[in-house]
């Protein structure tokens, strides 16, 4: 399990940098309980923002705790979209200094990582921390359609219909997971869908 | 690898203390590309003794036709620092390893923040050029006993202009780390090279300024340190080598013609980690590359830097 595949990512989990002049923290879902969990004190929850994606059902409940801990700010994201463009608002602009934490699933991690690449942020300097359930993000490498939630091993492919393998094979830059055609020796021999990613 | 063979086309002594050397093919045409902050391991002959020594290429890397170093005199020179500023002369051969390049700029980076003190300054000859003609944001900050005495500086000041700020002790400037590092841009890089306690003071301020590891690079290049004479036996070779009070065991198990893996020769890079199979007493590590648990382990000496004291070393080579 371990390492089998370098590209698969580790997410040591939440630590807070002490000396960080601002911490910005972007959460989806489970991920608000990194955050609660890590209870920072008063001088830190001075100088974080925190970017909030609820999701069902425990949402509401996740940002009042949030709220709790009396953030510089607390902002609560429609969508995933929304979300990570408020934060590469955030991060453009910002000084050597800001850390970025992520907790969540797999693909708002993933997702983030992708948004702090591109704002000069090495994805090892990012604190990050997997919540909620596995399902995973998922492109096809023969369509590049990107499958959201994917729970089932193999799944298949909402964009051309093919029936994927889904590997460790992870894209940093994607922030998915590769699906390969699993039956394309003898189309149809693939074999039934079960659970893999919950 | 293949050795290149090299000819002194030019020595300039205008710093005293500080000798520039360029280095030309000896059969003419192009010298391999290298890239900003590489290294370059000099063979010297001097009488019995082969040197090899690690030196920064300090010239413009898009320039082949030649390589260029600048040596200090160092005043407890192991040999290499004098044999270069005593004995070279214009037109003498020397040969040199491949460049390789441990101190390479995070190309990702925003802006390039770079803290030199002394001759710690050759790398940033190679990168500013480098950062300049593609047009990358940087600044560098020059800690030197003098202006007369800090190499390079001139040459800097006209190339770069403000993006160059020196701090001559003599007239009592002195660098503010924490103002350096206090409010640059995300994504921005810094990379020190120097004296040991002005490279530590430059990454401490980052640290303590919440930057990330992962922005931070410091080339240590150091002369291995001298001390009591040790023997090592070579459990392969069958062979025993004894290492002088000024020589590294690196050093002593070239000279007894053992093809022991290298590449800093400076205790940075990790090439070098040798199997110690036994050890009846004391590794003493010099190195930077084993971490604090590696040391303790004890299985591992890194050959450039480290020595030993005891009864017996035996080395898996």
């Amino acid at each position: 399990m371990a390492a089998a595949f370098l590209s698969r990512p580790v997410y040591p989990g939440l630590a807070l940098v002490p000396q960080a002049r601002r911490h910005i923290f972007a959460l989806e879902g489970a991920g608000a309980g990194a955050l609660t969990d890590l209870a920072p004190d008063a001088g830190a929850l001075t100088r974080s923002d925190i970017l909030y994606l609820p999701r069902d059902p425990d949402g509401a409940a996740q940002a009042v705790a949030l709220a709790a801990l009396g953030a510089a700010s607390l902002w609560q994201a429609p969508d995933l979209a929304a979300l990570l463009s408020r934060l590469a608002g955030l991060l453009d602009g910002a000084r050597m200094g800001t850390r970025l934490y992520a907790a969540g699933s797999e693909g708002f991690i993933g997702q983030v990582l992708v948004v702090a690449e591109a704002a000069g942020i090495d994805p090892l300097s990012v604190a990050t921390e997997h919540r909620g359930n596995r399902a995973r993000r998922v492109q096809c490498v023969h369509c590049k359609t990107v499958a959201e939630e994917v729970t089932t091993q193999p799944c298949a492919c909402p964009g051309c219909g093919l029936t994927l393998f889904v590997r460790d094979h992870y894209s940093r830059r994607l922030g998915a997971f590769q699906g390969v055609c699993i039956d394309a020796e003898e189309p149809g021999s693939a074999p039934a869908a079960e659970e893999a990613f919950r | 690898m293949t050795e290149l063979a090299l000819r002194v086309a030019a020595i300039d002594d205008a710093i005293p203390g500080i000798r520039r050397i360029r280095l030309v093919p000896r059969t003419g045409g192009l010298l391999p590309a290298f890239s900003a902050g590489a290294h370059l391991v000099l063979a010297m002959r001097d009488g019995p003794t082969l040197r090899r020594n690690p030196y920064s290429l300090c010239s413009d890397p898009e320039d082949r036709s030649g390589y260029e170093i600048a040596v200090r005199r160092a005043e407890r020179s192991r040999g290499g620092s004098a044999f270069l500023h005593d004995r070279l002369a214009v037109g003498d051969l020397l040969s040199a390893g491949q460049p390789a390049n441990l101190f390479q700029p995070d190309w990702r980076g925003r802006r390039h923040v770079m803290v030199a003190g002394g001759i710690g300054i050759t790398p940033f000859m190679a990168m500013t050029a480098t950062f300049d003609r593609l047009g990358l944001p940087f600044e560098l900050h020059y800690a030197c006993r003098s202006r007369a005495t800090a190499a390079f500086a001139d040459l800097l000041v006209a190339r770069h202009g403000a993006r160059v700020t020196l701090y001559p002790s003599d007239e009592g400037r002195r660098i503010d780390l924490a103002a350096v590092v206090g409010d640059q841009p995300l994504g921005t890089h810094l990379y020190t090279c120097g004296p040991d306690a002005l490279m530590a003071a430059a990454l401490q301020a980052a640290r303590d300024a919440g930057w990330p590891d992962q922005a931070l690079h410091a080339e240590r290049f150091e002369a291995p340190p001298p001390g009591d004479p040790f023997t090592a036996t070579l459990a392969r070779s069958g062979i025993e080598v004894t290492v002088g009070r000024d020589q590294s065991l690196l050093e002593a198990l070239e000279a007894a013609g053992v093809a022991a893996p290298c590449l800093c020769r400076g205790g940075a890079c990790g090439e070098c980690a040798t199997r110690v199979i036994e050890a009846r007493g004391t590794i003493l590590h010099n190195d930077h590359f084993l971490s604090p648990g590696e040391r303790a382990a004890g299985d591992r000496i890194m050959t450039c830097m480290s020595r030993f004291t005891g009864d017996r070393l035996v080395l898996d080579l």
